[in-house]
């Protein structure tokens, strides 16, 4: 039962960490040179073609990191507020990556690389602990499945939110001269939804098997712990969100508030709930 | 007496149920629901911190009674909040059961008739006639899955049907989910008992410590085994620096006799055991010194385990003994514990570590009446020493009383001898039964797979109509679906073959 950490393999894998966050940066540089050049020339696409593959190469990078950071602990790299931000940022940009290949979603290239940014940057800043073994009620095969499912939903919930955003911006009218050359209202909000959906159905299956697991650690499926309780909150303002998609009135803007608001949940839940409320679900590592 | 009718009851009644059945109060009740629940994870709840209640009242109290007032410390249950999803949930029922029977009826029915003007179509296309195509037509719309109907000059064909099932299906499943949330909760227990190393519980209401039942629950619920605490053991990490001397993993293992078998098996955290007509958890765990207690007159006032209640994360433990036999006067006991003990500059004791490397039993101990004779039940964990004498303490007239394991000290004054015997851990336990969980856990993964068809699928209709000389393709969709061009294109390939 005894597991023995590696904590100098951390270190490497903090390493690889740092490594990626300045690949995002210089990514991000680049697809914000591609911008402000889009903007006078619409055939423009030097930059973004440099931006994809150093964003490509920080993934690939920031996946080394996560994957040494398991083999340190000897489990699976999101039992504390570091593991799931590296590995929240890392599914993130997997994610884009991938829906790249399925759909043109080059446009919230920025937002998907600013906001992994900043979560690694918090990451590494904010919450970084050194390896330690999991707490009994961590130990179950239920972190692999409920965790790693939150962490994709969170993913998709995220990449839905840049295109509510870039949504937002072009509606209200700004930066015309830029925002002419993304895709129209209908295909932002399209996107956004097709990601939402994704996400909500991933959030549900987060939600009960949380459930199943709290009822195995906790002896109660649910227990209006403050962590379910954001839980469930995300999971109904994403369902209000699918609602108002299909409600007359209340598409477009509203639907993308709406939205925004079901993500500003999650980050809270992912912040200020694991930091500063009080509940069973203490394991920020802080 | 138009305007009469138009402000009858009945007007109202019909008013106010469409409503409540319509989308955007369903929209916002759910947004209200989202917001009602928000300050059940601001104020301390008491079905999940009764604690932190308490230390409201106490240190606010009266903001305390105010947040009291607005059932604020019960939010999941109170009557604003339930008033929310219960209307959420009629209002659920109130639209779902008329599009079941819309959409019964169009399963049943056959695709609608071709309109007259396809070009009005969100997807369109004319194409020059190769011969007559509509039976092309059929057969490839059929082989995509299409329920085809064949008209005159024109075929109409439909699919996706799936989409509205899924729907109807998810909304039904939170419907029984709630209820199976509900009835689970009326006939659930949940019961609490500390259990020393070799002691043996009985499964009956006076075995428990503590009890709460649903509002449903019979007592003959209750089946019988019987559970002994052969052993309790904690694994310390002991190789990782970043974190020695933390509990890795709690093992309790027991024997269960169910009337007929007897099964050893380990509870361990994550690990329930499963009884008779409930699941056993572990739920907390700490040290039961063995103490035996002679009175002033050499008779034994007590002897056993005493459970002590763990204090810090190195299992500094407080107990209380209490010998309401003792002769001549009762005796009361407050005793700390420190598994590995270590003296402070100030003279106290602190543990600094959890594993019994050094244990220490310190004693403060009284003499008086216990107060146990009044008939008021007493907690076991507390001892009021308000009118007792202290006769060996920190601040009393002898120094506390200090004890190794297997050593014997003698009180003073001659009130008696005690003796620290050996060193026991215990269990808390729950046994918990729930009947609901196996239901919700069912309409949780129906509606999970409902909502997946609900969302993906696309319900479309297609027409193909055959005119003079051209043939038109036309498709509408439910909701939003971007693949209709690419969709009626595709078809005027297979169906002409180029
Ligand atoms: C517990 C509360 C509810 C939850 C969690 C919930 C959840 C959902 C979800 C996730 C969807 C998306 C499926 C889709 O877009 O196809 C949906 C669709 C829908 N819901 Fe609800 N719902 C609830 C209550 C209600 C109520 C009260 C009504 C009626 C007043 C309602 C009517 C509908 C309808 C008509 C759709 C289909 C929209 C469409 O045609 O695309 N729901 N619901």
């Amino acid at each position: 039962m005894n597991i023995v950490l590696n904590e100098p393999l951390s270190q490497i894998s903090l390493l690889f960490v740092s490594a990626a966050m300045g690949l995002l940066a210089v990514a991000l540089l680049m697809f914000a040179f591609q911008l402000a050049r889009l903007k006078d020339d619409p055939t423009e696409s030097r930059f973004e073609r440099y931006g994809f593959w150093v964003l490509g190469a920080g993934t690939v990078v920031l996946g080394v990191g996560v994957f040494l950071r398991g083999v340190a602990a000897q489990r699976v790299p999101w039992a504390n507020m570091y593991e799931f931000a590296i590995s929240g940022a890392l599914m993130i940009l997997t994610i884009y990556l991938i829906s790249l290949r399925v759909k043109d979603v080059r446009y919230v290239a920025t937002f998907v690389t600013g906001f992994s940014l900043v979560t690694l940057f918090a990451a590494v800043s904010l919450f970084y602990v050194e390896v330690k073994t999991l707490m009994p009620a961590l130990q179950s095969y239920w972190l692999v499945i409920h965790v790693v499912v939150a962490i994709m939903a969170t993913g998709f919930f995220a990449i839905a939110a840049g295109f509510h955003i870039f949504y937002l911006i072009k509606a209200a009218g700004v930066g015309r001269a830029l925002m002419d050359r993304f895709p129209d209202l209908r295909q932002l909000e399209r996107v956004a939804y097709r990601f939402n959906m994704v996400g909500f159905v991933a959030w549900s299956f987060t939600l009960i098997a949380g459930a199943i697991w709290a009822e195995r650690a906790w002896h109660r499926y649910w227990g209006w712990d403050t962590k379910e309780v954001w839980t469930f909150i995300i999971w109904v303002v994403y369902a209000g969100y699918l609602h108002a998609m299909a409600t007359r009135g209340w598409t477009g803007k509203r639907a993308a508030i709406l939205g925004l608001i079901g993500f500003g949940a999650v980050i809270f839940n992912f912040t200020i709930v694991n930091l500063f409320f009080k509940g069973l679900h203490v394991y920020s590592g802080l | 007496m138009a305007s009469s009718s138009r402000f009858s009851p009945i007007f109202w009644g019909r008013w106010f149920w469409r409503q409540l059945t319509s989308m955007r109060t369903a929209l916002f009740l759910l947004l209200l629901l989202a917001l009602a629940a928000i300050p059940g994870s601001l104020y301390p709840q008491r079905s999940a911190d009764p604690n932190g209640v308490r230390l409201y009242f106490d240190q606010q109290p009266e903001f305390a009674a105010l947040l009291d007032s607005l059932q604020l410390f019960d939010v999941y249950t109170s009557i604003w909040f339930s008033a929310i999803y219960i209307l959420l949930f009629v209002s659920l029922v109130g639209c779902v059961l008329p599009r079941t029977q819309v959409h019964l009826n169009a399963l049943r029915a056959k695709p609608v008739e071709t309109p007259q003007k396809l070009e009005r179509m969100p997807a369109y296309l004319t194409a020059a006639a190769k011969g007559d195509q509509l039976d092309r037509a059929e057969q490839v719309l059929n082989s995509r899955g299409f329920r085809v109907r064949k008209l005159d000059d024109s075929v109409s064909a439909e699919k996706g049907y799936l989409k509205e099932t899924g729907n109807l299906v998810f909304h039904y499943s939170l419907v029984l989910l709630l209820i199976a949330v509900g009835l689970g909760g009326g006939f659930s227990f949940s019961g609490q008992r500390v259990l020393v190393e070799g002691d043996t519980f009985v499964n009956n209401l006076a075995s428990y410590d503590a009890f709460s039942p649903g509002p449903l629950f019979f007592e003959n619920e209750l089946q019988p085994f019987s559970m002994t605490l052969e052993d309790f053991e904690v694994v310390y990490d002991l190789r990782n620096p970043a974190n020695l001397g933390q509990p890795v993993d709690f093992i309790a293992n027991v024997t269960l006799d169910d009337g007929l078998t007897n099964s050893n098996s380990d509870i361990r955290v994550n690990y329930p055991l499963e009884a008779p007509g409930a699941n056993v958890f572990l739920t907390g765990n700490g040290f039961a010194p063995v103490i035996t207690l002679y009175d002033g007159v050499g008779n034994i006032a007590f002897s056993g385990p005493v459970v002590f209640l763990p204090q810090d994360s190195n299992m500094t433990s407080l107990g209380v003994i209490k010998a309401p036999d003792a002769s001549p006067e009762q005796i009361g006991i407050i005793a700390f514990f420190y598994p590995t003990a270590q003296e402070l500059e100030s003279g106290a004791y602190a543990s600094i570590y959890p594993d019994p490397i050094d244990p220490l039993l310190t004693m403060n101990v009284y003499l008086g009446d216990l107060g146990l004779d009044a008939g008021i039940p007493r907690n076991v964990y507390a001892l009021d020493i308000t009118d007792l004498d202290l006769i060996a303490g920190r601040d009393g007239p002898n120094p506390p009383i200090e004890l190794r394991v297997g050593e014997m000290a003698e009180l003073p004054g001659g009130a008696g001898f005690i003796s620290f015997d050996g060193l026991k851990r215990f269990a808390s336990l729950d046994v918990a039964y729930n009947p609901g969980g196996l239901w919700i856990m069912v309409f949780a993964f129906i509606a999970l797979v409902a909502i997946v068809f609900s969302l993906s699928v696309r319900r479309r209709r297609v027409w193909v109509r055959q005119l003079a000389g051209k043939i038109e393709y036309a498709a509408l969709a439910r909701g939003d679906d971007d693949g209709l061009e690419e969709l009626i294109v595709d078809l005027r390939k297979e169906i002409e073959g180029d």
